[in-house]
């Protein structure tokens, strides 16, 4: 379970650049297993409020407790993959994976899961950016972290990659049950993949409200024109501050 | 082909100009051409050659090793960075420069000029390899702190390698000056070596064996050049 409470987050200031406050008051949980968004415009302050998740920054107020463990440091309790390509060019895909888990099995079975197990002796660099996307989300979870944070890692993938991908990772998380954060400003990508959605919106940032998604797992691409599907999204988009 | 045509305008743009200098101050392309044959088929070249090599293997060699590491603890360990700033103040001192000091120090000689082969390598090798450590990206370190991968294996997997452009950048214009470097050196203080060979004809008024030099110092610079190109292609594969 994550319990995240009053999280507040100002960047540091200097004689150039004035305070700027951009998290308030964040308070959420989220259940083992679940699969939650955090969904809001760009530069609303949602990578930042990952990085706080993830241990790269510290918030001034408020803690996150990840199984009753406050979280101070970045840790293998909880992966972020992120928008970027993270992946080191100079590894093989073997050696990407080796570097983080020593159990060559454990390696085996997640390449496999991610159709990459005839790929372990190409570097990044010979792989397509959806490949590229897959090995990340293996490398993070052959580790088998208790929480697994997505920061916008389908972003800079076309449309129909996007959508093989969404596809991939449902059935992924359908199959582990891995408790996972998606950061996005995609509202279809969101409803699509998620329990449940937390809108944020304002400045500073806060939470606007948020949504229970009932599609059941593994979800199939056609429920993307349903009515409710269509519904849910109409909901989201007028709920935006 | 392109390359034959680019030789032979400027052999033309140098029998031109000659040509026009009042008296022969400057050999004709055959007397170089004529020269050149002898030299090759003697061997005094050849052992200057070699010990101008050899030189350049020491002195290159070293400050290779000590620019690359020095180059990676200054930019891993942030307390160290200050010392840095004896490497700034002695960058901008021409490895020239050095050779008085250098004889003083290491006499006439071979030590002296592997110093300055050493100065001229040392600081392109070392701030390349420091730039390219500092700006590591910060995703990088991220995913380094957050599957807790362990400073050796940073240090030596991820830092080492995603430095390895920045150095071979170094390592091509540390070449580069070492070579000029030695030569310089040598025109100095030692008794053996291409700058020797050119000092020794200037002395002798043996302007077509100067040219000589002058062409196998470009011709030499040239492949020293492209064998750490070639290493470069060889070690970077994953580009």
């Amino acid at each position: 379970m994550i319990d995240i409470k009053n999280i507040s987050f100002s960047y540091p200031t200097n004689n150039y650049i004035k305070e700027k406050h951009i998290l308030a008051d964040i308070n959420l949980d989220v259940k083992n297993g679940e699969f939650v968004s955090m969904l809001g415009r760009s530069g609303c302050g949602k990578t930042t409020l990952a990085n706080i998740l993830a241990g790269y920054l510290v918030a001034q107020t408020g803690s996150i407790l990840i199984n009753n463990v406050e979280v101070k440091k970045p840790g293998k309790n909880r992966i972020v993959v992120n928008q970027e390509n993270d992946l080191f060019p100079w590894m093989t895909v073997w050696e990407n994976m080796k570097l983080v888990k020593s159990n060559e099995q454990e390696i085996n079975k997640y390449l496999k899961l991610v159709g990459l197990e005839d790929c372990k002796q190409y570097f990044p660099n010979h792989l397509s950016g959806g490949m590229k996307k897959r090995l990340s989300l293996v490398r993070a979870l052959v580790v088998n972290p208790d929480f697994l944070i997505l920061d916008e890692p389908f972003d800079s993938l076309d449309y129909h990659m996007r959508e093989t991908l969404h596809l991939e990772l449902d059935r992924i998380f359908s199959s582990t049950k891995k408790t996972t954060l998606l950061v996005t400003h995609n509202i279809d990508e969101a409803i699509f993949l998620s329990d449940r959605i937390i809108v944020l919106g304002g400045m500073p940032t806060s939470i606007v409200t948020q949504f229970n998604i009932d599609f059941p797992h593994p979800r199939k691409s056609n429920i993307r024109t349903t009515k409710k599907f269509i519904q849910y999204r109409n909901a989201i988009k007028h709920s935006y501050v | 082909m392109k390359k034959i045509l680019l030789i032979i305008l400027l052999i033309a743009v140098y029998q031109t100009f000659n040509s026009l200098l009042p008296n022969d101050y400057l050999p004709s392309v055959s007397q170089i051409f004529e020269s050149f044959l002898k030299n090759l088929s003697g061997t005094e070249i050849y052992m200057h050659v070699f010990a101008s090599l050899i030189r350049i293997l020491i002195g290159f060699s070293i400050a290779s090793v000590i620019g690359i590491v020095l180059g990676l603890i200054l930019a891993y360990d942030q307390r160290l960075r200050d010392l840095k700033l004896y490497i700034e103040l002695l960058r901008p001192i021409p490895p020239i420069a050095w050779i008085p000091i250098a004889i003083i120090i290491f006499g006439l000689g071979n030590p002296s000029s592997y110093f300055i082969v050493f100065l001229g390598a040392f600081f392109p090798i070392f701030t390349n390899t420091y730039f390219g450590a500092v700006s590591i990206p910060y995703i990088y370190k991220n995913v380094v702190s957050s599957f807790q991968i362990s400073q050796f294996s940073f240090f030596f997997k991820i830092l080492l390698f995603f430095c390895l452009p920045y150095i071979f950048t170094g390592l091509k214009t540390g070449i580069g000056m070492a070579w000029m470097s030695v030569i310089a050196a040598e025109l100095i203080s030692t008794q053996s070596g291409l700058g020797y060979f050119i000092q020794l004809n200037r002395l002798l008024l043996q302007t077509d064996n100067i040219i000589v030099g002058m062409i196998l110092i470009g011709v030499i610079g040239n492949l020293l050049q492209k064998l750490i190109e070639f290493a470069e292609k060889k070690i970077i594969v994953w580009n």
